[in-house]
């Protein structure tokens, strides 16, 4: 291979890019050796097993690749402003909304709410840390290692652009020879590998990690939504594994599942990719749901209505997404029995999603609501996200859909259920925990205008759309003629998507500021509290909870401060904390499989298998360690509790 | 922590003594349960694609009946003496449990011998891997269960060495444990390829 | 619970598990090959056969139910064949009607 194959060139924005990464490069390096923070670096961050600072650092790579795939956005935005346009030639548009999509769902979202998950729900049930903390390292590790190769893909080899459902033919060697789909293939393996283990690692710490007390139906709504949607990843992501693992095979040694000959079924992809893909959705929807859940019930004051009724129609969800994926393609030609049985499941998993919108607003009602930032995200939820449930069920229709499908009108149904549903509740969630992951509060007027620039850019943006679709405009095109009359609305969109562009650097702002200049959270429990999260000190002490707690019902730690005292610590009762040790062998393994990817998407199979080798070696280190971890003693545990005022 | 040491008193086995352990045991229960996940889909690409033989050849044209049966009887009693290797570290017998668990290994090895034979006598009659989409479905769900016995011959190595320098500990107590119930998940699975692969290819 | 394997000195358990193992893969072995069943049906008594098989070992062998997770375990086992029936079945249901 040339060099000149090897780094992509001819663009200048390609070369802009390369600048920009080499200065960051260099100014990161530069930042850690002047202020001498590397070992700094190592021992808080790198090495960590502490499932709060892995949250914290799955939020931040969250909000680097909601940058990226945000720039992804705005370039076709400026290339569909007007017709004809000569801003982004056909094969970078492909790259370009390929990139978009896997990030955003991938590399966005997904670590977004594992990271939220990581830092509230062991807190939310009273534990001191996850399951396998040390797995908990790998998980993260393997999820950003991936993130990066898949994020190298534009500078060096060439990005996928097939699309973020990577359909074949048009995903195969025949049609898309170089290494861009490779790296689709190996990097949301590897992190797809992580986020399995995530699933495993939650799922077991909620069932059996809970405090005292705390039956299932006290659980906190957010644990709830988080067990279900680790029931989903345990379940859909092997999918994902597998058809990635077809799919690399075809691509690397050339098999015939998705070929055109020798009995290959390229439709195969599609249904593979599907039966992961719906669940997908899901896994990153009932997180959401469990956020405005909390965020709703805290500043309503209320306890959330029908909880009960909610739980089943979680549980209910866990079935159906699972029986509902062939809506994505019934124009493949199935037939009608097919299509109307899964047209008949997919208007039924609306229904359980309806449920909850009631509960919502029954909670709201004669609350003494209070409209802080992440309120406001929540409420704009509800009426933003009906919008794009309703066109969803339009979408069901089997019969219907074949107007509606791979047009516009399907982008702007799943950007209504994405955005206004996941992506309104991580700010929401962001909001609102943020005091307890970094001991500041966001400043509230800034969230505010990211609030409105957010929301009424994101309806700018979207609600056209659904006419342009129905006006015949289909998605991936990336371009269109004049006479078409589709230019005014597609100037509107491309306003709103500024205006979103606005809001976020509000938002990156707003999270500088704050660190400055942000007021303390001193009493750990800034906005009146519900769950056991609030009765820890802002930030977290690194046992989370110096004597576990016991729970007596739904809302525990409002009950606790209702019946006068509050979580109160006896010292006498405090024993020493068992706590695991940090390990930098998640890091170095992840780098390892970071090589063993980037060898086969180059097909460089010796350094894959050296990189293997190495994998391999950290798996039986790790089988013959007798590291049992280490004890804090009571000492250690009074002084840490008095300094946070929360002891004694 | 929900359940304490007390719901545990010393006549329980030794693997499930402490918390760390219990945890490591129900955590491979659900990772097995993505497992079936996988070979599901696994077994779903085989299914939709193996009359798919294009030019290459069919089920009927490979398959002979005895060397399956051999592998067969192989994985089958592999899964019975590592049931006994189980048994044993239950009652306390190093020797018995170190015994079962090397008959174990060894039959997984014969296993894996017998397969990587089948499947290099496969690619001298011109069927390989990339012949035709039956064959690529067939030796990639078969190779893949063949990739995890032979992952297990290596992690039970380990195990057994680790037996030797440390004898029982809840530690090594339940990775054997574990161990196990992996061993006995691809009889499992093995029982599936024997019956939707072997058996459905012979008489279809 | 586990706690009566102490008590056990012959793993009767074990053996009647791997004899009737055995039993139900030559069964299969002879529905295939001659019982002389339509194809279909043949199919039906494999895939019968192999599923008693699968429960067997989980129950015989794996002690699905035991330990205090033992319920969990059960689920998730019991869910996990649920997926699987799925995915195979819808899979190949969905795509019966390529050519
Ligand atoms: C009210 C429940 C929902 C229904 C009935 C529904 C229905 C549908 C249907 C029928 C399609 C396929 C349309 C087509 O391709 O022609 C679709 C696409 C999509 N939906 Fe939904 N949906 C619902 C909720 C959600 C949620 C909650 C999310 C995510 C948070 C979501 C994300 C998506 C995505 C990403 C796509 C398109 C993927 C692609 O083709 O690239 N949907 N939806
Ligand atoms: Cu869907």
């Amino acid at each position: 291979m040339k060099w000149s194959e090897f780094f992509v060139t001819g663009e200048p924005l390609i070369y802009a890019a390369d600048v920009s990464i080499v200065l960051t490069m260099i100014g990161i390096v530069f930042v850690l050796t002047y202020f001498k923070k590397w070992k700094w670096l190592w021992n808080e961050w790198l090495t960590t097993v502490d499932h709060k600072k892995i949250g914290v650092m799955y939020i931040i790579s969250a909000v680097l690749m909601l940058f990226r795939g945000g720039v992804d956005a705005l370039l076709m935005r400026a290339q569909l402003t007007a017709p004809n346009m000569k801003f982004l030639d056909s094969q970078h548009y492909n790259e370009i909304f390929t990139t978009h999509g896997t990030i955003m769902i991938l590399f966005m979202a997904m670590p977004f709410i594992i990271g939220l998950m990581n830092i509230v729900v062991p807190l939310q049930i009273g534990a001191r840390d996850v399951a396998y903390p040390y797995l908990n390292a790998i998980s993260f590790w393997l999820f950003f290692v991936g993130a990066m190769l898949f994020n190298i893909a534009f500078v060096i080899g060439g990005s996928p652009d097939a699309g973020w459902t990577a359909y074949f033919p048009l995903a195969g060697n025949e049609f898309s020879p170089g290494v861009g789909n490779n790296y689709y293939a190996v990097a949301l393996q590897i992190s797809g590998i992580g986020t399995l283990m995530t699933g495993i690692n939650f799922l077991v710490t909620i069932l059996k990690m809970r405090a005292p007390g705390m039956t299932l139906m006290r659980m906190p709504m957010f644990t709830w939504t988080i067990l279900i949607t680790c029931v989903l990843i345990i379940f859909a992501f092997p999918v994902l594994t597998v058809a990635l693992a077809l799919m690399t095979f075809d691509r690397l040694f050339d098999t015939q599942f998705f070929t055109m000959a020798n009995g290959g079924m390229s439709m195969l992809w599609a249904n593979l990719f599907w039966i992961w893909g719906h669940p997908e959705v899901y896994i990153v929807i009932l997180p959401s749901f469990g956020i405005f859940s909390e965020v709703v019930s805290t500043f309503a004051r209320k306890r959330l209505f029908g909880y009960k009724a909610m739980v089943y129609s979680i549980v209910g969800i866990a079935f159906l997404s699972f029986i509902v994926w062939v809506h994505h393609f019934f124009t493949m030609g199935a037939g009608a029995a097919v299509n109307s049985f899964f047209s008949i499941t997919t208007m039924a998993i609306a229904v359980p999603t309806g449920v909850k919108i009631f509960n919502w607003l029954f909670t709201l009602r004669k609350g003494r609501i209070r409209f802080t930032t992440a309120m406001l995200w929540s409420l704009a939820f509800i009426p933003n996200f009906v919008i794009g449930g309703v066109t969803g069920v339009m979408l069901a229709m089997a019969a219907a859909d074949y107007q509606y499908h791979n047009s516009y009108f399907l982008i702007a149904h799943f950007h209504y259920v994405l955005i206004a549903g996941t992506v309104f509740a991580c700010f929401a969630g962001l909001h609102y925990w943020y005091p307890k992951m970094f001991g500041h509060i966001l400043n509230e007027r800034l969230g505010k205008w990211t609030f409105w620039l957010f929301m009424i850019g994101f309806n700018i943006c979207f609600f056209p759309m659904y006419f342009l679709g129905l006006m015949g405009m289909t998605r991936r095109m990336y371009t269109y003629s004049a006479g078409l009359g589709w230019t005014p609305l597609n100037v509107v969109a491309s306003v709103g998507a500024a205006l979103m562009g606005i809001g976020f650097i509000v938002l990156c702002y707003n999270i500088y500021y704050s660190a400055r200049y942000g007021e303390r959270d001193m009493t750990g429990d800034p906005w009146d509290g519900r769950t056991l999260e609030w009765a820890t000190s802002s930030p977290v002490a690194h046992y989370n909870f110096a004597v576990i707690p016991e729970v007596k019902d739904l809302d525990a730690y409002w009950e606790m401060k209702k019946s006068g005292k509050g979580f109160e610590i006896d010292e006498e009762k405090l024993k020493p904390i068992h706590m695991p040790s940090n390990s930098g062998r998640p890091f170095l393994i992840s780098i390892a499989f970071f090589f063993a990817g980037f060898g086969l998407v180059f097909k460089w199979f010796t350094l894959a298998i050296i990189a293997a080798v190495f994998i391999i070696l950290g798996l039986i280190l790790r089988s013959f360690d007798d590291d049992d971890g280490y004890y804090i003693s009571v000492d250690e545990i009074k002084r840490t509790e008095r300094l946070t005022g929360k002891g004694a | 922590m929900a359940d304490t040491a007390h719901h545990y008193d010393e006549t329980m086995p030794l693997e499930y003594r402490t918390e760390e352990s219990r945890l490591n045991i129900l955590g491979f229960w659900i990772f097995l349960g993505a497992e079936v996940a996988l070979f599901a889909t696994l077994f779903a690409t085989y299914l939709v694609l193996f009359q798919r033989t294009g030019h290459g050849p069919t089920t009927a044209d490979l398959f002979e009946i005895k060397d399956v049966m051999i592998e067969t009887l192989l994985l089958l009693t592999s899964s019975f003496t590592c049931g006994l290797a189980v048994f044993e570290m239950r009652r306390r017998r190093l020797t018995g449990l170190l015994v079962w668990l090397l008959v174990t290994l060894l039959l997984g090895a014969g296993f894996i011998t017998f397969e990587v034979r089948e499947f290099i006598h496969y690619v001298h009659e011109g069927a390989t891997i990339q012949t035709s989409a039956f064959l690529s479905s067939f030796f990639v769900l078969v190779g893949t269960h063949g990739a995890h016995v032979s992952l297990g011959i290596g992690w039970m190595t380990l195990i057994i060495i680790q037996l030797l320098q440390r004898g029982f500990t809840p530690r090594t107590a339940r990775k054997v444990f574990i161990v196990s119930l992996y061993w006995h998940f691809l009889d499992v699975v093995w029982i599936f390829i024997f019956t939707l692969v072997y058996l459905t290819g012979m008489v279809m | 619970m586990g706690a009566n394997h102490h008590h056990e000195t012959f793993p009767w358990k074990h053996i009647v598990g791997f004899i009737l193992s055995l039993v139900l893969t030559f069964a299969a072995l002879w529905i295939a090959f001659s019982s002389g069943l339509a194809t279909k049906a043949i199919l039906v008594g494999i895939v019968v056969l192999a599923v008693l098989q699968a429960v067997l070992q989980l129950f015989m062998f794996m002690h699905v139910t035991e330990s205090d997770s033992g319920k969990i375990q059960t689920i998730n086992m019991a869910y996990s064949f649920f997926i699987a029936i799925v995915v195979v079945a819808g899979s190949i249901w969905t795509m019966a009607f390529v050519l």
